[in-house]
Order: structure tokens, then sequence, then C-alpha cells
């Protein structure tokens, strides 16, 4: 059984003209690694806590979206705190904010298994400091307030908090955006190293192609609200197919690529206030015909690529290199 | 340790400002037209065994300097000097009223943190109609003085309606609450208006912060986030009015125990002013200074312990 | 025609940015502050006039208001009233203002010793409430409206001074201070013609929050007979001659300047948080 699986899932919100996420199929496995890359704005966030129930005021929504076969959508409330406690937990973008400056690290960790599964405190504080040994820190943590700690060994305990209950999906959501570089890379070596010891799902959304490349075993490139390309890590950056991750990847330094110019996406992402007709890209697109402003492509599979699958009318000429946004 | 430390800090520098102001009291005498014998004495017979009596308890002849020493360390010592009007010693006068303000004030008090806390918390958590009401009810009650709601609430509960009596401090406990209700109520009603509105704002400026979508994230009940995260955290906000709140609530007094003929040192404090009884004021004064001040301290004291980010003067060490 | 009218960019400015409850209170403050102008010719009778056989009259055609226990007619003594009840925290605001923000810009400009005596000096006026600050003055200097606003006016300074010095050390450190100072302009100068003019708005939104306060502080002092001489009409002073009435079993002379205060209070009170939440608006 998947322990993810989005499927056709549109939300609209109040005071908008079109869907924020506008059909959107996704999975994650067992154990599987998935990054959702794309720019602010694009729904990536909803799409992620939309995963725990976590929905913006007046949404409605369409679709599934199932957590180890459950329907988060349909939930009630008492269902949906046990998804959060014990299923699928969340890793915030920057600790600082999302851990409660007022309380002891202890307290936080155990807060959500001690409130909703009813542990007793004592078994409740011996797996916090567990966990905590798990990401790195002390049990010394315990006993301290946020405000005693840096940002990177905040995300440490943001980490060991998610994996209190032992759920199996995470969802990390720009999980290294506000850390600086150095701690990045130990707090992104510290995810993948969890997913082997504990065996948990992880769904990875980042702006930054690079490091969905590095963690990731598949990858879902989002476009206003819709996928507009998905596939194997690897082959996706290798050969992209949406003429959207070809400009994504121009506009990404690499170390490993000659030292060329860097290409800014020209034009910017559709506003929520104009209806779309047509492919979302295509007023940005170098290769956009009047077949793409008129019909929006559907997510096919690529021809000899079964793993593969893209929302582009002109996907067989994207890999010809031209594409210089 | 450092929290000793900081402390003693505390308690230096209130004592400071206390000497300050007890100098200020002290000194206002100089400010009136006359010399100070004759305003002490003003209105009545300037007999030389009164003259005599005042110099002895202000020793007018010595240098300035001396007289306030001598004040201050009589007061020490629990001196406050004769009362002129009363002919009896200020402290007996404070000794007998301090009782019924203090049970006034501390009712008020009560009301005020009881209903202050929860109206801004209905208002900030429910918002729509319940806040709407609050609002303009916490708007009308801080335009509302409280000699306005003491004179309001005698006309309707006492003289209209009788269910309280219309003035008085009545004798034992009981009685003295039952007479003390609808003055702790008009002493009260802005200051629920005041901390329903500080309540009502910090928890909203809470509820807008990332932390509390991470615990409801983390399957943590709508209520006790709330209470553990959203009011937790609002009340080191909540606390800092504290001293305002009790200096206003001593204060008043001497507006509410007027109107309802209350015999505290509120209502001692008008009479002795309007009588020109000079040791009296001085006393009361120094005694509402000090209590105002007194509860700072504690607030100042408190505020570490329910947020931790508050600094303990110089920073112990992020370990 | 009406679709014209909306696009006019500064009318549709006043429809979206003042709601109608600020409109209201608004108003409600240029009624009260032209009763007050015009007390003496609107008062149909002389304030102080004593008809004893008259007391407690209810409204009649001849006593719109009513006549308190003393005879005397309440609508003149609530117009007379206005003036003295408007003109004593008037003199407490532009007092405190106006030294509050010297101070203010004094200490933030110049800091070092000025400033710390300056913060000293605030606590111990913190330390001391308006009301007790006036009650002692007024023990010294007898009854009377000059004492009680000088003594609130000293003990409002502080807010006022503490809230520029701070608006002032923000502005400070904006680049066309220094720009300013390159050119060879005095701090004085920069002062008066830049700094004070843009911190204005947010002092006197504040300094109308006030008038409210002093309102409320004034009118107690006359309540408790400190204030106004006996014999002026004013707000305060009816509220305690209407407490008699009311165990009289005559409410209206009591309620009437009660409402009156209220309603004040709580004008000024709207139309300066109102101010002041434009203001910060805007600055963001």
């Amino acid at each position: 059984m998947t322990t993810l699986d989005i499927q056709a899932y549109r939300l609209s919100l109040p005071d908008t003209a079109r869907p924020v996420l506008a059909g959107v199929d996704l999975t994650v496995g067992a154990r599987e690694t998935v990054a959702l890359v794309g720019e602010s704005g694009s729904g990536k966030s909803l799409t992620s806590r939309s995963v725990l129930g976590l929905l913006p005021a007046g949404a409605r929504t369409e679709g599934t979206v199932r957590v180890n076969g459950e329907d988060v959508l349909t939930m009630a409330p008492e269902q949906l705190r046990r998804l959060r406690t014990s299923s699928a937990a969340m890793i915030f973008q920057d600790p600082r904010a999302a851990i409660n400056p007022l309380r002891r690290i202890g307290d936080f960790l155990t807060e959500s298994v001690r409130l909703n599964a009813g542990a007793a405190p004592a078994a409740a504080t011996a797996r916090a400091a567990e966990m905590l040994e798990a990401v790195g820190l002390t049990a010394a943590a315990l006993r301290q307030y946020p405000g005693e700690l840096s940002g990177g060994m905040l995300q440490r305990v943001m980490i060991a908090a998610a994996l209190m209950g032992d759920p199996a999906l995470i969802l990390a959501d720009e999980p290294t955006t506000a850390l600086d570089v150095t701690t990045q890379a130990e707090v992104v070596a510290l995810l993948g190293d969890l997913r082997t010891r504990f065996g948990t799902g992880l769904l990875f959304v980042t702006h930054d192609l690079g490091l969905a490349a590095a963690i990731s075993d598949r990858v879902y490139v989002m476009y206003a609200g819709r996928i507009a390309e998905t596939g194997p890590a690897e082959a996706l950056f290798d050969r992209p197919r949406h003429p959207y991750t070809a400009a994504l990847l121009n506009s990404t330094p690499r170390l490993e690529a000659p030292a060329g110019r860097l290409a800014a996406i020209e034009g910017r992402p559709p506003s929520l206030q104009e209806e779309l007709v047509g492919c979302p890209f295509a007023p940005r697109c170098p290769l956009a015909t009047f077949l793409c402003s008129q019909q929006a492509p559907a997510l096919l599979p690529v021809a000899g690529e079964p793993a593969r699958r893209v929302a582009c009318h002109h996907s067989d000429r994207t890999g010809e290199g031209s594409v210089h946004a | 340790m450092s929290f000793l430390r900081f402390a003693a800090r505390r308690l230096a520098e209130m004592a400071a400002t206390l000497f300050g102001a007890s100098f200020v009291i002290f000194g206002a005498m100089y400010l009136a037209p006359g010399n100070p014998a004759s305003f002490l004495l003003s209105g009545r017979s300037a007999s030389p065994e009164a003259l005599k009596a005042i110099n002895a308890q202000y020793h007018l002849d010595d240098p300035f300097v001396l007289q306030y020493l001598r004040w201050t360390g009589q007061i020490l010592h629990g001196d406050f000097g004769r009362s002129i009007t009363y002919r009896t010693d200020v402290s007996r006068l404070l000794a007998d009223r301090l009782p019924s303000t203090l049970l006034l004030v501390g009712m008020a008090l009560v009301l005020v943190v009881a209903l202050g806390l929860l109206l801004g918390w209905i208002g900030a958590v429910r918002g729509g109609a319940a806040d709407s009401t609050i609002l303009v009810s916490t708007t009308f009650a801080l335009g509302t003085p409280s000699f306005v709601a003491a004179v309001l609430l005698q006309g309707l509960f006492a003289v209209k309606l009788g269910w309280f009596p219309t003035g008085g401090t009545g004798d034992g406990l009981g009685q003295m609450i039952w007479h003390l209700t609808l003055p702790a109520v008009a002493l009260a009603l802005y200051l629920i208006g005041m901390l329903a509105r500080v309540t009502r704002a910090a928890m909203l400026e809470v509820l807008g912060q990332e932390h509390v979508t991470v615990a409801r994230s983390r399957g943590v009940s709508d209520h006790k986030v709330i209470r553990r995260h959203v009011f937790r955290n609002a009340l080191g906000t909540v606390l800092t009015t504290g001293g305002l709140i009790v200096s206003t609530l001593l204060v008043c007094t001497v507006l509410v125990e007027s109107a309802f003929s209350v015999g505290g040192i509120g209502q001692l404090l008008e009479l002795s002013t309007t009588t020109k009884d000079f040791p009296t004021v001085q006393a009361i004064s120094l005694i509402m200074v000090g209590l105002f001040m007194t509860v700072n301290l504690v607030v100042d004291l408190l505020h570490p312990l329910v947020d931790p980010r508050v600094t303990l003067g110089p920073r112990r060490s992020a370990a | 025609m009406t679709a014209t009218l909306l696009r006019r960019p500064g009318l549709a400015r006043i429809r979206t940015t003042r709601a109608p409850l600020q409109r209201l209170c608004l108003g409600f403050v240029a009624l009260v502050v032209l009763a007050a102008l015009l007390a003496p010719w609107l008062a149909p009778y002389d304030p102080n006039a004593v008809d004893l056989g008259n007391a407690l009259a209810g409204p009649s055609a001849d006593h719109l208001l009513g006549v308190d226990a003393s005879g005397r007619d309440t609508l003149s003594r609530l117009l007379t009233g206005a003036r003295t009840s408007l003109l004593g925290p008037l003199g407490v605001v532009a007092f405190s203002t106006l030294a509050g923000v010297a101070v203010g810009v004094a200490a933030a400009w110049r800091g070092g010793w000025l400033d710390s005596v300056l913060s000293r000096s605030t606590e111990l006026v913190f330390a001391f409430p308006g009301m007790l600050l006036a009650i002692l003055i007024v023990s010294v200097y007898g009854e009377g409206l000059l004492a009680p606003v000088i003594a609130l006016a000293i003990a409002y300074l502080p807010y006022v001074s503490r809230l520029t010095r701070s608006l002032v050390l923000a502005e400070r450190r904006r680049p066309y201070v220094e720009a300013y100072q390159v050119q060879g302009h005095s701090g004085l100068q920069i002062c008066l013609r830049h700094v004070v003019p843009g911190i204005a708005p947010v002092v006197l939104a504040q300094s109308t929050v006030n008038f409210g306060y002093a309102l409320i502080d004034l009118a107690g002092l006359s309540f408790l007979g400190l204030g106004v001489p006996a014999l002026t009409p004013d707000w305060g002073r009816m509220v305690f001659d209407g407490q008699s009435a009311i165990q009289h079993g005559y409410p209206l002379s009591a309620i009437l300047p009660c409402a009156a205060i209220v309603l004040t209070v709580v004008a000024f009170n709207v139309v300066g948080e109102r101010w002041a939440d434009q203001v910060a608006r805007r600055d963001r």
C-alpha cells in the first residue's frame, strides 16, 4: 500500500478566480523519498499541509488525499488528531518560529504523544531522549528552552519531534531554507540517514532543484497548482521533458556543469486572480504554440520511459537543448 | 544564583525610586505659598502650643535635608506623625481604615483578573459576534470613570432595586463583602475593559504565530493549543499591566470610597485633602506609591518565570 | 453619474478608510466642541440661576432636560459645563504634548546624561499615578483648575516624551537625516523642519487618547470637590450633585452628565485609536 496517495486533488479558496490546486496526483511509497519542487506560490506547501488536514479557512476540496489508505479530507476531528499524532508528521521551514519559545524542549517533544496517545510521562520522556540521540543531540536538551539552542539544533529537535509518534510519513516543508549552508547539509544528511533507519516515507518540499536531486528517489515539479512533470530524479534532471523543468535547471547553478550564464525565467507565475485557459506555463514558454494557449495538456506517460509523466504538448521537443528563456 | 542578583538589583532600584517619591511627597509642602508652619496649620488657630507641636513633629527650624531625613526615619519606625484634623496618630487612622481598602481593592482585583482574562480570551478565540460585542462593551468600559460607574450602580442596584446597601463599610467579613460589592464592581469596570483589550490583542498576536499551527499539526486539540500555547504565551504581556492595574485600583478608591462612604484610606485621603490635613495626605500618598511599587517589583520578579526569554540583567551564557 | 463619483480617488478613500463608527465619534467630538464654544448663546438659562421652588422637576417645555436639586436648568449646566470639562483636558494635553515632545526630542538627539536623567525622572513620575499627584498638589495649593491641570500635565509628560524618544531614535537612523547633516544643517533645524513633523501624527494620535484620560481624571477631581470652584458648572461636579438627586428618586440629573462624560471620552478614544491605527498602517 502506498503511504501517501493523492488523486485528482483540487483545492479552491474564496476570492480567487481559479483553484489553487487543480488536480494534483502524487504518491509516496513506503520508505520512499519524493521531492516536490516549485516556485513559491506554486501550491507545493498547500499540498503538503493538506496531507495533515491543515487547510486555510474557507477552503473547498475535491478528490482524495489518502494516508495509509484513509482519506484525510473526510476524516472526523478525532481521526485527524490520531493521524497527526501517529501516522504523519511535518517538519517546518523555520524551527525558531515553529517551536513555542516559552516551553522546554522536553515538553515540545512529548506534548503530542502525552496529550493524544495517552503515553505515560516517563515513557514519553524516555522516547524523547531516545529520539534526541537519534538526531545527534543529547537528553540534556530536554530541560532547555528553544532560545538556548542554535537554529540547526532546533531543526534537529523538530525532526526528533516528527519521529516521536513513529510515523509512516514525514512531510518536510523547506526544512533547510532558514538554515545556513553547512547546517543545511547536516540536516539533509540526517534526514537521509533516518529514512534508512526508521523506514519512513518522506515528502520533501523545496524550491531547490539541486537539493531535490541529491535527496530524492522521485521528483514532482509543480507549476501553478498542477504537476508539470514527474519521474525518477536522475532521469528527470538529465533529460527534462517539460520546458519549465528545463528552464528551472538552467536557472540553477551547478557545480559539475561548466560555468555558463544562468538564465532567469522571464515573466511571473500566473496570479490566482486570473482564470487559466490552456497551459499555465504558455506565456513564459519558448516552445508555446497556439495549441498551448487553448488547451491544457494532460499529465501523460513519456514514450519509452514508463516511470515518467509530463504535462506538455511539446514534450518531444524539450530535449533539443534549445530552451533558453 | 543569578536570579537572586537580579532580584537584589530590582529591589535596590525600587528603593531608589521610593526614596525619590518620598522626597517629592515631603518637599511638596514647601511649594505652598507662605511658610510651612502656617501652611500646616492653615485655617486653624496658630496658638503657640499648636506651633510648638508642629515644630516638634516636623522640626521646621532644622535645615531641609535634616527635616526630610528625620521624617523618613520616623516613617521607617512606623510613625507617620499626628493628624491635624483628628488629633491622633496617623498610623492609628491608617490601621483602622487600611483593611477595608485592601479588601475592596482585593475584590476588585479578582473581578478584573477573572473577567478581563475571560472576555479577552473569548474575544480572541471566538471572533465574530462575540468579539464585536466584547469590543463595543470594552470601549464603553474604557470610557467610564470609576465615579460615574459608582453613581450609576448605586442609583440602580442600591436606590432603585435595593439589592445592596447604598454605602458604608459594614462589620464582620460577610457584611463587609456585601457592602463592598458595588464599590468593587465600580472600581473594576474600567480595568476589566483594559485587561480584556490587552489579553485579546496579546492572544491574537500569538494565534498568528507559526508554532500554534505546528502544535495543531501535531494533533494537539484546539482548546489545548489555546491553553498551553496561546494563552500561556500571552500571559507575559498581560502580566506587565499588573502594576498599572494595581495603581489605578488604589488611586480610584479615593473616588469610589467617597461615592459609597466606605471608611477606607481612599475616603480618608479625600477628607484630609479638603481639610488640609497634610501629614495624613503625605502618609496615604506614600503608602499608595509604596504598594504600587511593591506590586511592580513582584511583577518584575515573576516575569522571568513566566517568560524564559526575559533576561535577568547580565544574561547567563546559553549553555 | 454615480460611477464617475465613485472613481474619484479622494471620495473612494473616505469611503473605505473611515468606518462609520469613527465618523460618528468624530461628529460627536465636533458637536461637543461646538456646544462648548457656543454655550453662552445656546444655554437657555443662567446655569447658576437657583429656583428652589422648581427643584428636581422633570423635563418640560421650559426645561428640556429637567432641573437639578437646586432648581438649576440641567441643559444650561451641561452646555456651560462642557467648557470647563473640555478646557482642563485641553490644557493638560497641550502642555504635556509640547513639553513632552521637547524633552523626548532632546533626550533622543543628545543622549548621554540628559537621556538618563529623563529615564530616571520618568520612572519616578510613573510611580505617581496622575490623580495622586494632582491630589497632592491640590492639598498644597487648594482647589482650582490650574493646580490639577499642571499636576496632570506633569504626570502625562513622561508618556509623551517616552513615545517621542523612541520615535525620534527610529527616525534618526533614516538616511535623510544624515544627508541633511552632511549638507551642514544644524541638529535643531533638522529636528524642527523634518523630524518633528515626521513623528507628529503618532504623537498627536496619542495625545487625542490622552485627552480622554485627562477628562476622566479632572472630572474625578471635580467630583471630589477638588477641581473647579464649587459654583462653576462642570460635568464631574454635576455627577456629584446628581448623586443626592438619585437618592431622592430623581436619576435624570445624574445620568445626563454621566452620559456626557462617557460619550465624550469614548469618542476621543475611538478617534485617537483609529488615527493611530491609520498612521501605523501608512508607515508600514
